[in-house]
């Protein structure tokens, strides 16, 4: 199962690789890693998204409070939650494609940033199966080169992941 | 008052109330061994090489219970550490290992003898410190010794630069009284009502097992521990980390668990119903096959590290806290309830594991003409009293002094599990023995692992520790032979040291006293005669059967009741 686990950690050099080297030394999957600081400048916010059997998340959560540096952490897939991902896209624009990008774009409320003769920069933003649904619908062959930011949560309602 | 970097750290010692440390200079550290100089409260013990530092403090620090401290300089100094480090790691040894690292300009400049200490340690500690900050530098090192103490224990390294050591910057020093970790908090208290459901299970077992590991030892936890196996009455077994933590001599002990355990601790690990384990991790050499570990029982744990219940093994009751703290509360429900174990069932069950030891599992040819190990660590029991501190390499010998050796208190076996590190064994003894100058130490090894520090033979002559060293030459890595023997058809592929030192020499020329024994008839009176020399160190040189094995052996992979037990002896089914 695909699990999201957000991170409050110490903003401190080698935290990160602290919790990468974790991963690696273990086996355990990362799909993807993001992490900022706060509003709070001395900690950082991760989110972390894995893949596992409930038995090996149970593992990985217990392994990453043990870090020293990890101050709290919480599993927010298990819960009712928002999920975003950042997505730029390079898209060649020539001929036909100009409109046909720009009104798939805005079928995904997505931004054109960035306008050339022959390309597009589109940024679009939600959930990874949106992204990976822009990028199929646009066409392999059309798209010169992706960026995602991987993927942020934060928990709906009262409850959250905080000090 | 101000201080420099090196008298700062040095101060911190003092205030932490270190009594040896462990280490050897390079240019990195020169500040701090200027520090050192100019006192005598801190005293510093100079190795021959970094891994043997680590092992001594870790030997220190398995013996005292107190941290094991210790100081090497940048580069090599500091990656000689690695072994020791990681060798603390995986048994949760708490040890403060202090590097000096370039001056903070140059760092990542590939300077001369520079690296990145704190990355390479990162995975075998359990935390560490890069200082950047000479005004932090007090408050990290109180940091480094909470951390190591508290807990599971562990190893911390503090990296410390050069730059933060110059004599001519000082800072005012303060050592803070204590410190508090925002992200660290670690519970010593066990949840009542776990505890409770952990007591009813006890009461209803009928086939029960204690089974404790090394958390007992680390957490001072024996005494509430044997009070409690008495007062249940229940049969105990230990891991090899464990052993000491009940007993050995005692009726109620069942002997070591697992790959090289005692048939009746195995079979009754198979047959058990209710299985509590104590401090101890279910380490692959203790479950042996994870799917047919304990097949019948409901299974209790108490670990101080939430990370250990559940990881190999699903417990059905787990515990998190200090052993000693919730045994206590165990105990006090225990002695209030008004429910007992089933007597009986009790009896039937002891009378089962009573048919499981008359198998003698551990017996081997005492009629031979050649020297047989077991042999000797009896005869090693007999000599000591059963009463020295007993510190191994790794092998067979390890085993043997495992199983030969009848552990009656808690901190007297200090041996390598988790990491199984060749050339642990002298430099620990020589860090038991500055702690306990009194008491009789002893290094059970053999001559493949005692080459790995045998430089340390230098350490033991110059701060007058003197060690018995108890050889068991059968002139094999022998656990390598015996697994060629056992699944390579006896190609026994580069185990056999086609040459060795002359160990006698070798001992004379250190400034030691070496003795050769060849002869069975001879193991008694020179274990005497060494450990008569109270003021030598002793490298005792057994020339062993090089055919012996250990038994009873689990395969890997293979269950607790699938054991290969010695030729010549039978199991109860057999006999019937």
């Amino acid at each position: 199962m695909r699990h999201i686990i957000s991170i409050l950690i110490e903003n401190e050099s080698g935290a990160l690789s602290r919790v990468s080297g974790l991963f690696s030394a273990r086996g355990y999957n990362i799909e993807s890693l993001t992490v900022a600081p706060t509003q709070d400048p001395s900690l950082s916010r991760m989110t972390l998204v894995t893949l596992g059997s409930d038995d090996i998340i149970e593992q990985i959560t217990k392994q990453l409070n043990k870090l020293i540096d990890v101050v709290k952490l919480i599993d927010i897939s298990e819960s009712s939650h928002i999920e975003r991902e950042l997505m730029l896209v390079k898209v060649r624009a020539t001929n036909g494609l100009r409109e046909e990008v720009k009104r798939l774009t805005d079928i995904f409320r997505g931004n054109i940033l960035d306008v050339t003769s022959s390309t597009y920069v589109v940024e679009v933003t939600g959930e990874k199966s949106k992204l990976d649904a822009f990028i199929q619908t646009v066409g392999e062959d059309n798209i010169i080169e992706v960026v995602r930011s991987g993927a942020t949560g934060i928990l709906r309602g009262e409850r959250g992941l905080s000090l | 008052m101000e201080l420099s970097g090196g008298d700062i750290l040095v101060q911190c010692l003092k205030d932490e109330g270190v009594e040896y440390i462990f280490g050897y200079p390079g240019g990195a550290v020169l500040h701090i061994y200027d520090a050192l100089f100019k006192q005598d409260a801190v005293k510093h013990i100079l190795v021959r090489h970094e891994q043997g530092a680590t092992h001594a403090a870790d030997g220190y620090a398995r013996a005292t219970g107190k941290p094991g401290v210790v100081l090497v300089t940048s580069g090599p100094g500091a990656t000689n550490a690695v072994t020791g480090i990681a060798t603390a790691y995986m048994d949760s040894i708490p040890l403060v290992v202090f590097s000096g690292q370039v001056p903070l300009p140059v760092i990542g400049s590939d300077a001369f003898q520079e690296a990145d200490i704190v990355g390479i340690t990162r995975p075998c500690v359990k935390h560490n410190f890069l200082v950047k900050d000479l005004t932090k530098l007090a408050e990290t090192v109180k940091k480094a010794f909470y951390i190591a103490t508290t807990g599971r224990p562990g190893p911390v390294l503090v990296d410390i630069p050069k730059s933060l050591t110059d004599p001519a910057i000082k800072v005012p020093y303060q050592y803070p009284k204590s410190v508090s970790i925002r992200s660290y908090n670690p519970s010593v208290k066990g949840h009542r009502w776990q505890i409770r459901k952990a007591v009813d299970l006890l009461l209803t077992a009928r086939r029960p097992v204690i089974y404790s590991g090394g958390g007992v030892i680390l957490g001072n936890g024996a005494e509430p521990f044997t009070e409690f196996a008495r007062l249940l009455g229940f049969p105990v077994t230990n891991t090899l980390m464990g052993l000491g933590a009940y007993p050995a001599t005692d009726q109620q002990f069942i002997g070591m668990l697992g790959m090289h355990g005692t048939y009746e601790a195995n079979m009754a690990m198979h047959e058990c119903d209710v299985l509590i384990a104590v401090g101890a991790r279910f380490d692959d050499r203790v479950t042996g096959k994870i799917s047919e570990f304990c097949p019948h029982a409901k299974i209790i744990h108490i670990d101080v590290d939430p990370a250990s219940i559940s990881k190999t093994v699903k417990v059905d009751v787990p515990i998190v806290g200090e052993v000693g703290s919730v045994l206590a509360d165990m105990l006090e429900m225990l002695k209030s309830a008004d429910k007992r174990p089933d007597a009986e069932a009790l009896a039937d069950w002891w009378r089962q594991i009573e048919r499981w030891r008359s198998v003698h599992c551990l017996s081997y040819d005492a009629g031979s003409d050649k020297i047989k190990p077991q042999h000797v660590i009896e005869q090693l029991w007999e000599v000591t009293r059963g009463d020295a501190f007993i510190t191994s390499d790794v092998g067979q010998h390890q085993m043997w002094a495992a199983q030969f050796y009848k552990f009656d208190k808690p901190r007297r076996w200090i041996n390598s599990g988790g990491l199984g590190t060749m050339g642990f064994g002298m430099p620990a003894a020589i860090g038991v023995k500055l702690a306990f100058p009194e008491a009789d130490v002893a290094c059970v090894t053999g001559e493949a692992s005692i080459q790995m520090c045998i430089q340390e033979l230098a350490t033991a002559l110059q701060y007058r520790t003197p060690i018995k060293i108890v050889n068991l030459n059968n002139g094999y890595m022998g656990m390598v032979r015996q697994w060629q023997e056992f699944t390579y058809e006896s190609r026994y592929s580069h185990s056999y040291l086609e040459t060795l030192p002359d160990f006698v020499k070798l001992a004379e020329s250190y400034g030691h006293v070496g003795m050769r024994i060849s002869r069975p008839g001879d193991v008694r009176a020179a274990l005497e005669e060494a450990f008569a020399l109270r003021d030598r160190t002793v490298f005792l040189d057994f020339l062993t059967d090089p055919t012996e094995n250990v038994y009873p052996m689990i395969e890997a992979g293979k269950a607790h009741h699938d054991m290969r037990l010695a030729p010549g002896v039978s199991t109860d089914t057999e006999l019937a």
